[in-house]
């Protein structure tokens, strides 16, 4: 069996993903985990999930390249210097 | 040969010897897993047993050196074979993993008892150590019954059991095992020259 790790460094942080270990069952996780991730003081806390029950989504349809719903699909530049000259202040006139 | 030390012990640096001996040995003798044991993570996890066992070791001979005037090194490395004290259950070498395990087992139980008897003990100091001592232990009893859970219904282990059970009270001290590993483990230190400091 395969079990995913996460990792919390500090209190109060999100837990990233460690690694991965092999274990006949979850006690043996458990005691792999505390051995690979926790043993030198490197986490707060660990959370050892089997990899089967990890729902993986791994596809992101866009059929109609609806763009502005990605942080690279909304260009502010172009947008912003057509606003400023619109308001008179373009940096060019500020300068 | 005894050295000078050992001839007056008194009984509590020999209770401390005797246990420091068994992590000691045992320590060695599954260390020699690292890098080979059957699967990835169980290497990590018996190698962080025997350094911890190892550990504990340099902690009891502490407590015994100052009581008989010497230091930690000179009492792991420097008696003959003849003189360590540990239980002829950790002296052996034990290439197969069924087997390792059975001894693991074994050790394990017999090592609770005795830190069971020491934490009540009179004597605070060794009580004290044996409570902290303790506290790494229960780990390795937890893997060690995790273990013998596993294997619990192979005919290699229990025979194994079967066949180590009766050595771990048994201490004669200068096996030809116990004598193999102690050329092995002190060969560094005998091969120093004179006047090296570590």
């Amino acid at each position: 069996m395969i079990y995913e790790v996460f990792r919390q460094e500090r209190k109060g942080q999100a837990f990233q993903h460690a690694g991965s270990i092999e274990a006949p069952d979850e006690r043996f996780a458990e005691w792999y985990a505390r051995e690979q991730y926790g043993r030198r003081g490197e986490s707060t806390a660990l959370w050892v999930v089997a990899r089967e029950h990890v729902l993986p989504i791994e596809e992101f349809v866009d059929e109609l390249n609806r763009n502005y719903h990605r942080v690279d699909g909304y260009p502010l530049k172009e947008k912003l210097k057509e606003a400023r000259e619109r308001a008179g202040t373009s940096k060019e006139r500020a300068d | 040969m005894v050295s000078p030390v050992l001839r007056r012990v008194s009984e509590r640096a020999q209770l401390l010897l005797e246990i420091a001996d068994d992590e000691l040995i045992l320590g060695w003798r599954d260390s020699e897993w690292t890098g080979i044991a059957p699967f990835l993570e169980e290497d990590v996890a018996f190698s962080s047993i025997a350094q911890n066992e190892i550990g504990h070791a340099r902690a009891l001979y502490e407590l015994a050196a100052r009581d008989l005037g010497t230091t930690a090194d000179e009492l792991a490395f420097d008696r003959s074979p003849e003189e360590y004290r540990c239980s002829a259950l950790v002296e052996l070498r034990l290439p197969e993993w069924e087997r390792t395990i059975a001894r693991h087992v074994l050790y394990e139980q017999a090592d609770a008892e005795r830190l069971e008897r020491l934490k009540t003990s009179g004597d605070e100091e060794l009580a004290g150590l044996a409570a902290k001592i303790d506290r790494e232990e229960i780990y390795h009893r937890l893997h060690a019954e995790m273990w013998a859970e596993r294997l619990k219904d192979e005919p290699r282990y229990q025979a194994a059991l079967e066949e180590l059970r009766p050595l771990v009270e048994r201490r004669n001290g200068g096996s030809t095992e116990l004598t193999e590993l102690w050329e092995e483990m002190t060969s560094v230190r005998r091969s120093q020259p004179a006047g090296t400091t570590w």
